[in-house]
């Protein structure tokens, strides 16, 4: 981890009631600055906030939002949840897949994208649906989706 | 008709400034309760409203509050939190409320925050919802700029410190108990009761979990009162509702309506109907954890009390309409494989069960369902149901399986029959 990044965690720490409660933003802070979050990490940030490697892992792996594995410049989120299903979100899901040549979970070989399954995005009324960092889309068709994914390099 | 919540937003969802929202009316009620009114009296005027909870199990607002011990040491400390994590499928209410007029939202929660004595307080937001994250950030430095947050509010004795804390995601830290194990920095796994949250909850500490869209309301109810509140209701309880449709309608969206609105009439009325050529089978009237509702059945209100009657729940109030040409048996592994995914592991039923329901459901769609599997399903329903789990993630589960197996018992047998699901060409 950076210089910088442990401090704030330092920081942090000074100014909360206890260290799990921590645990969170230093894993945040670590994942910002690589987009990921290495063994090496989770190790580091145990140590500052004397927690186990162990326990700092339970946390990490309970949540959507810390990655554990090396992800693209940019990660796609698309809905798998019921009311995007009943408007045609699995063949958007399909041709995400097959226009990027990848399956959930993994990254184009150019590290430009991550394809990720997500629960309801709260956008039921305009399915299909999808985010791409932090924007969201929605009413989506395979025209739209290339164009959309065209704007990001 | 009056709509408190939404008719001061513009149409095109923009946010109201502070000033725009001072201009009609905004932060009066704060102002009302802070220098007029003991947390008391306002509690009281809440329990009179008829409020009750929307974020899906519809418990009196007052009487939760109520039970917030107030002890004489004024300076012991409480939570209030706001459960900003929807992520019910289905549900997309909280998210507009919050975008367009994230003052409404922080006004109630300061309101709120005042009624159980908290000295501080969280939203609990999704991480997805990054739009209502940058709005509320900046609705909440202009409120803390106007001290209408923060130390001696307007000059009473009253202080209070709002945070927002944005969830790294997973459908169960919306659970009142598992968010506040997220919020300590655990995995966000619930907390058997008792003792009650608004006994021991944050670090041990009283705390109250409220919805979005009950927290909006606070404000409205302290401004004109609990009578007026009721008046603007179809039935017992108080208020009005966003309902929401998804489906295969012509016209998608949400509308705040006054609560015991009639169940067609918003289908037909406000979501224009079924697209041409397909017709309405049936509904899951609350968001993904409620049971379906036939479609010759939609003549009821839609209250917390008339949806029970006629089987089901009203949830979110979130309506997700089945046409006749989707596969109810699709949509049920749909929702239950959702489910099985964010079970959050502690009890053994719900751990195991989950993922066997999902797994048999999705055999049957790929044909390779057996004649047996429907008493294991029916056999789930019954071992997943209230009382055998901590939470009420599993038994949310079995509710629209439960209703399935009855309603289409014919679809799921003619998928084991025909060995393929008759809905794929
Ligand atoms: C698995 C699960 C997920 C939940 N998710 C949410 C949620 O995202 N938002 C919400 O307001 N309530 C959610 N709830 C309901 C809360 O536990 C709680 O009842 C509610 O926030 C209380 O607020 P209310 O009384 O204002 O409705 C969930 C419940 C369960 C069992
Ligand atoms: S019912 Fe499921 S989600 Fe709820 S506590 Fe048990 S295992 Fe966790
Ligand atoms: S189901 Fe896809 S956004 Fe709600």
């Amino acid at each position: 981890m950076e210089r910088e990044t442990r401090q704030k965690i330092i920081e942090d720490l000074a100014s909360c009631p206890s260290a799990h409660a921590v645990c969170f933003d230093a894993l945040r802070l670590a994942e910002k600055h690589n987009g990921w979050v290495s063994d090496d990490s989770i190790r580091e940030v145990a140590e500052l906030l004397d927690m186990t490697p162990e326990e700092v892992d339970a946390a990490a792996t309970f949540y959507n939002h810390i990655y554990r594995k090396p992800v693209g410049r940019h990660v796609i989120l698309v809905c798998e949840s019921v009311s995007c299903w009943i408007v045609g979100g699995q063949t958007m899901m399909d041709f995400l897949k097959d226009h990027l040549g990848i399956q959930f979970g993994e990254t184009t070989s150019d590290e430009k994208f991550t394809l990720l399954p997500i629960q309801c995005l709260g956008a039921c009324d305009c399915g299909p649906a999808m985010m791409v960092d932090d924007d969201l889309y929605g009413d989506l068709d395979a025209e739209k989706v290339k164009q959309i994914l065209e704007c990001y390099d | 008709m009056e709509m408190p919540l939404t008719e001061n937003m513009r149409s095109d969802r923009e946010p109201l400034s502070l000033k725009e929202y001072e201009k009609v009316g905004g932060y009066l009620a704060l102002r009302k309760a802070v220098l007029e009114m003991t947390p008391e009296e306002v509690t009281k005027e809440v329990t009179a409203s008829n409020l009750r909870g929307r974020g899906g199990a519809g418990f009196p607002t007052g009487k939760k509050w109520a039970s917030v011990p107030s002890t004489e040491d004024e300076a012991d400390t409480r939570y209030f939190i706001a459960d900003a994590d929807e992520m019910e499928p289905g549900t997309f209410k909280d998210r507009l409320l919050m975008e367009a007029d994230p003052h409404q939202f922080i006004e109630g929660m300061i309101i709120a925050s005042y009624a159980v004595r908290a000295s501080t307080a969280f939203i609990f937001l999704r991480w997805e919802y990054k739009l209502a994250e940058k709005r509320l950030r900046k609705a909440l430095d202009e409120a803390y700029e106007a001290n209408y947050v923060g130390p001696n509010i307007l000059g009473s004795d009253f202080s209070l410190d709002l945070f927002i804390h944005i969830s790294l995601g997973r459908y169960i830290c919306g659970e009142g108990t598992a968010m506040v194990s997220a919020l300590q920095g655990e995995r966000a796994v619930p907390v058997s009761k008792p003792p009650l949250q608004t006994i021991s909850g944050l670090w041990g500490k009283p705390t109250a979990v409220d919805n979005v869209e009950t927290i909006c309301n606070v404000p409205h109810i302290v401004k004109r009162g609990a009578e007026w509140f009721k008046s603007l209701s179809l039935c017992q309880d108080g208020g009005t509702k966003i309902f929401g449709v998804s489906g295969k309608v012509k016209n998608p969206g949400s509308w705040e309506l006054p609560m015991g609105t009639n169940l067609r009439e918003i289908i037909e009325d406000y979501a224009g109907g079924m697209h041409d050529g397909l017709k309405l089978r049936a509904v899951i009237p609350g968001g993904a954890s409620t049971e379906f509702l036939l479609g010759d059945n939609l003549d009821i209100p839609m209250d917390f009390e008339s949806i029970e009657k006629a089987g089901s729940r009203l949830g979110t109030a979130n309506i997700i309409v089945l046409d006749d040409r989707t596969c109810p048996v699709g949509l049920t592994h749909n929702l239950e494989y959702f489910f099985a995914r964010e079970s959050c592991g502690w009890c053994t039923p719900c751990r195991e069960g989950l993922p066997w329901v999902a797994q048999i459901l999705e055999a049957m769609e790929e044909g390779q369902g057996l004649e047996e599997d429907m008493d294991l399903l029916e056999s789930h329903t019954k071992m997943l149901w209230l009382g055998r789990t901590y939470c009420a993630l599993a038994p949310g589960a079995m509710e629209p399986l439960k209703s399935a197996l009855r309603f289409f018992r014919d679809d799921f047998d003619a998928h084991i029959r025909q060995k393929r699901c008759p809905w794929r060409s």
